[in-house]
């Protein structure tokens, strides 16, 4: 899967940065846009499958955040038993479709493989996961029947894959839940966040609108906390509430020239690109710098080169195993063109007419006790756009009013048990907003151990 | 390089690989390929009388197992659907152009002296090196009572070898069906009746799989299936029990023996000879990949034997006969047990989950500092060999012998049989 380039303009300094849309032609951009990695078909899937050894306590399964049974369902792939494959996966794990997509496999359940132990290339879970999941989405229904109804009712902020989760296992459970979501569509970052070469062709709707059929799961959006309602008025009208707010904010460079054109963080960016009509008409740097180390910071910089950006570097601050880009995503942004530079961060934005062309960087290593520090030299990159993606944070101002005292943060996110309550006992929590990794699967592991917490109340 | 020519009843080969009377033998395009690609001989596709017979379309079914095409093959064909003379004719030429490979005609012919006597006759005139008599064919023939409606019948195996041994001096190789439930009865009547060897296995009664949808056997003929032949890699261990039960039998000493069933390796080969066979005849293996796969049954053959330090296939041949025996004779003292070498464990847990479902709960699964660990219990090890078989890994799981100081005991002695304990009341 090779980036369509095409030569631009000659080297000059002119005084206008160089932001613009339609570098590549047309068809480059649906050939970079386009599935990344493309599905098995049908026959090397049972190959694949039958590579499985059906392992007892597996360590994928251990390994997968939602506890999927992995044996199990790569067996109903040999045997051509793709619906019941596919059920297996969404019994733990109802976004099994996008997380066969998304998941950084290679630090999650393909680490565990026993096959790594055997032969260094484990059974290829994910691709696998995607077979079923696809398979039934194709060809079938979600596969869930509701309880009987309880005629209790939940309501869920946020439509992110934590707040689905939880409402799709609490519509499961017989519980009536209504979803308030601030922004147009749902989906959260599956929609808005996501490489857009990781869930093409809208699959992130897709994928909503199968989960949704479960039924008994009413969707408000344009609904946001906060600003349209409050905490205590949801408390007040519903049995439960469950919070999958994700992360609202996120952290600034602190440097002069933060807001001028042409800087922006990579989150907001990204967010455009998802939901950009026509690609081509989407602005682009001719030289751009992304500083971060996260895999945002990748996806920003490959989607940037994807773009038709002619010069992409990525810069970090520390060195590369300390990025927290698995190594498999930092090889993907190497193999897509993009320079990434190590020990180095900013120290100074030079602009002109409030737009800003050059980025000053110093070197940095570590010193005595470990900690990051500056050596003094210095280098500077010519910029037309750059991104900054060092880190998104929870930001708790929809919960102010007087929630905020009582529902406890800490560390910057909402505190919850490990059943995913909070601090008030009819509230729950899940995903990026509450502590632990930001992760697709990761939301929606939450989501499902509130929902099922949830429903333990409410049983009472 | 150790010499793998063979001599089998006085029938002289390059090698001991012949193909084995079936579709691959049924022309001389087909059999000048594949003595072109190095086959030691060829017993021609069976042989009857004309009309020829008429075969239909859909012929062939197969057992895929994980993946792998083919382990289980299974046929309705009848045998040779072109006319007696045409065959006849492509033999004589064949052997008259490759006169050092073997060259077998494979026949079946109603039971009666006349007919055996008159296709004897014209056979021979094709100057090749022997017959086998096919008595195995378990499908479609069977019906018109030829085929295994006589290998069935050690009677009728008797009375034919011994017409046949009247009215030619070929060799004679009686090919036997598996569908008996004693191998020895066709065995010995073969030899009673004069035959110079026989051949074994020939296919299986068998339906290998149901068309779920048509809802009927595979292969399926307009709508309707059959049984029909099993064979391949899935019929090998039949077919070595089949031999060594021959080998070892004290009436059919001394009787050579062509192994057939599921050889698709020169390890197979040598699993037949060590078992008593004196060539062996190949089929599905050679269906599924071409003649050229006799190139590496030829050459590791060799190969294992220079390393064994045998110089001809004579001094292997058999060297496993003595060694089989049966149940009442082993040693009831010897005891093994199952060590798993953990350097080389990857945690699959498939060990344990087998004996533990399954057999003695002689596994016990552990986490060590959070790893998984899996562990022998030696006690309640009884050496059943599933542990080792079930792991993935090769060499992983060992089975070590326990030092008991114990003597030889076998069954008849001892003390814990029952007819033993009657005896000494
Ligand atoms: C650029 C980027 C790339 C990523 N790539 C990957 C990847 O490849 N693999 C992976 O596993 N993870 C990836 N992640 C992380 C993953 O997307 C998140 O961990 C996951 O989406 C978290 O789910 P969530 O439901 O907690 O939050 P979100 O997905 O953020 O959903 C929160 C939802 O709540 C809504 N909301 C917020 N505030 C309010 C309010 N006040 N009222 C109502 N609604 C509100 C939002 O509009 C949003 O729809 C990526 C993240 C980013 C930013
Ligand atoms: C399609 C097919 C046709 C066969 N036809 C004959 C035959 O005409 N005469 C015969 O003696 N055996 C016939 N056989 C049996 C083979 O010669 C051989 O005994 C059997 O296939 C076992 O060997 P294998 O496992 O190497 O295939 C046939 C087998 C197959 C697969
Ligand atoms: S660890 Fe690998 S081989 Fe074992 S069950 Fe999981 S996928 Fe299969």
């Amino acid at each position: 899967m090779g980036v369509q380039q095409q030569q631009t303009g000659q080297e000059t300094m002119s005084d206008q940065a160089d932001i613009r849309a339609g570098r590549l032609p047309a068809a480059a951009y649906d050939a970079n846009f386009s599935d990344v990695k493309p599905p098995l078909d049908p026959a090397r899937a049972v190959i694949e499958a039958n590579r499985c050894y059906f392992c007892y306590d597996a360590p994928c399964q251990e390994a997968c955040p939602t506890g999927i049974d992995i044996p199990s369902f790569i067996k109903k792939i040999a045997t051509d038993n793709l619906k019941g494959s596919a059920r297996v996966i969404l019994e733990e794990n109802i976004m099994g479709g996008s997380c066969a997509r998304v998941c950084p496999v290679e630090i999650l359940c393909e680490e565990a493989c026993v096959r790594n132990t055997q032969e260094s290339k484990p059974v290829r879970i994910g691709m696998l996961q995607r077979r079923a999941t696809d398979w039934l989405m194709e060809n079938g229904r979600q596969p869930f029947e509701r309880a009987a109804a309880t005629g209790k009712r939940v309501a869920v902020v946020g439509g992110g894959p934590a707040g689905i989760a939880c409402a799709h296992r609490l519509a499961v459970l017989g519980h009536d839940v209504v979803i308030y979501e601030a922004r147009d569509k749902l989906g959260g970052l599956n929609e808005y966040g996501i490489a857009a070469y990781k869930l093409p062709d809208g699959f992130a709707q897709k994928e909503v609108d199968f989960i949704l059929e479960i039924g008994g799961i009413e969707a408000r959006t344009g609904q946001a906390l906060g600003r349209d309602f409050t905490l205590s008025q949801l408390r007040g009208e519903y049995d439960a509430v469950f919070l999958g707010l994700g992360h609202a904010g996120v952290n600034l460079l602190g440097l002069e020239g933060d807001d001028w054109q042409g800087v922006e963080s990579a989150v907001s960016y990204i967010e455009k690109l998802r939901q950009a009509e026509d690609l081509s008409a989407l602005p682009i740097g001719r030289r751009v710098v992304v500083i971060g180390g996260g895999n945002t910071a990748i996806d920003m910089a490959v989607q940037a080169k994807r773009l038709g950006a002619e010069d992409v570097t990525l810069v970090y601050r520390r060195g590369p195993a300390e990025m927290s880009a698995t190594d498999h995503e930092q090889d993907f942004a190497q193999i897509n063109g993009v320079r990434i530079r190590h020990w180095a961060r900013p120290v100074r934005l030079i602009g002109r007419d409030g737009q800003v062309r050059e980025v000053e960087f110093e070197y940095t290593q570590l010193d005595e006790d470990g900690r990051l520090m500056g050596t003094g030299d210095r280098f500077t990159l010519l910029v037309d756009q750059l991104f900054t993606a060092i880190g998104q944070k929870f930001v708790p101002d929809p919960l102010k009013e007087n929630e905020r005292d009582v529902l406890e943060i800490a560390n910057g996110r909402i505190a919850v048990n490990d059943e995913g309550q909070t601090s008030l006992p009819d509230v729950w929590a899940g995903g990026d907003c509450t502590p632990g990794e930001d992760l697709t699967v990761a939301a929606v592991q939450d989501g499902k151990i509130a929902a099922l917490s949830i429903d333990r109340h409410l049983s009472k | 390089m150790a010499d793998i020519r063979c001599d089998f009843v006085g029938i002289k080969s390059p090698n001991p690989f012949w193909l084995a009377s079936a579709p691959p033998t049924d022309k001389e395009y087909n059999v000048v390929r594949a003595f072109k690609a190095g086959w030691g001989g060829v017993v021609w596709k069976t042989l009857g009388e004309d009309p020829p017979v008429v075969n239909v379309s859909s012929r062939y079914g197969a057992l895929s197992y994980h993946g792998m095409r083919m382990v289980g093959f299974n046929n309705i064909e009848l045998i040779s659907d072109r006319p007696l003379e045409v065959n006849l004719r492509e033999i004589k030429q064949v052997k008259r152009d490759w006169p050092d490979r073997a060259m077998i005609v494979s026949l079946m012919v109603p039971c009666e002296e006349e007919n055996w006597k008159n296709i004897l006759a014209r056979v021979e005139e094709t100057e090749c090196d022997g017959v086998e008599l096919n008595f195995g064919c378990p499908h479609g023939m069977s019906e018109r009572g030829m085929g295994s409606a006589v290998g069935q019948v050690p009677e009728y195996i008797e009375m034919v070898t011994r017409w046949c041994k009247k009215y030619t001096r070929m060799p004679v190789i009686v090919k036997l069906t598996p569908n008996v439930t004693n191998i020895l009865g066709p065995a010995r009547a073969a030899k009673a009746g004069g035959a110079d060897a026989v051949s074994l296995i020939n296919t299986i009664n068998s339906i290998c799989t149901v068309d779920l949808d048509v809802m009927a056997p595979t292969p399926t003929v307009d709508g309707k299936g059959t049984h029909g032949g099993y064979c391949g890699p899935a019929v090998k261990p039949i077919a070595l029990n089949m031999v060594a039960e021959i080998a070892r039998d004290p009436q059919c000493a001394g009787m050579p023996i062509s192994g057939i069933g599921g050889v698709e390796t020169w390890r197979d080969a040598a699993e037949f000879m060590a078992l008593g066979a004196g060539s062996v005849q190949v089929c599905t293996a050679a269906m599924h990949y071409g003649f050229k796969i006799v190139e590496d049954m030829k050459d590791g053959l060799a190969n294992w034997m220079d390393e064994k330090g045998y110089a001809t296939l004579d001094d292997f041949r058999g060297a496993a006969v003595p060694n089989v025996t049966d149940w009442q004779y082993l040693n009831i003292n010897s005891e093994i047990v199952a060590r798993i070498d953990q350097d080389k464990c990857i945690k699959c847990g498939l060990c344990h989950i087998a004996c533990e479902d399954t057999s003695h709960q002689a596994i016990a699964a552990e986490r060590v500092n959070g790893e998984r660990h899996y562990e022998v219990i030696d006690a309640e090890c009884v050496g059943c060999n599933l542990c080792m078989h079930a792991c993935p890994v090769d060499g992983c799981i060992t089975m070590v012998k326990v030092d008991n100081g114990k003597p030889y005991l076998n069954w008849k002695e001892d003390p814990r049989n029952p007819q033993n304990m009657k005896a000494a009341e």
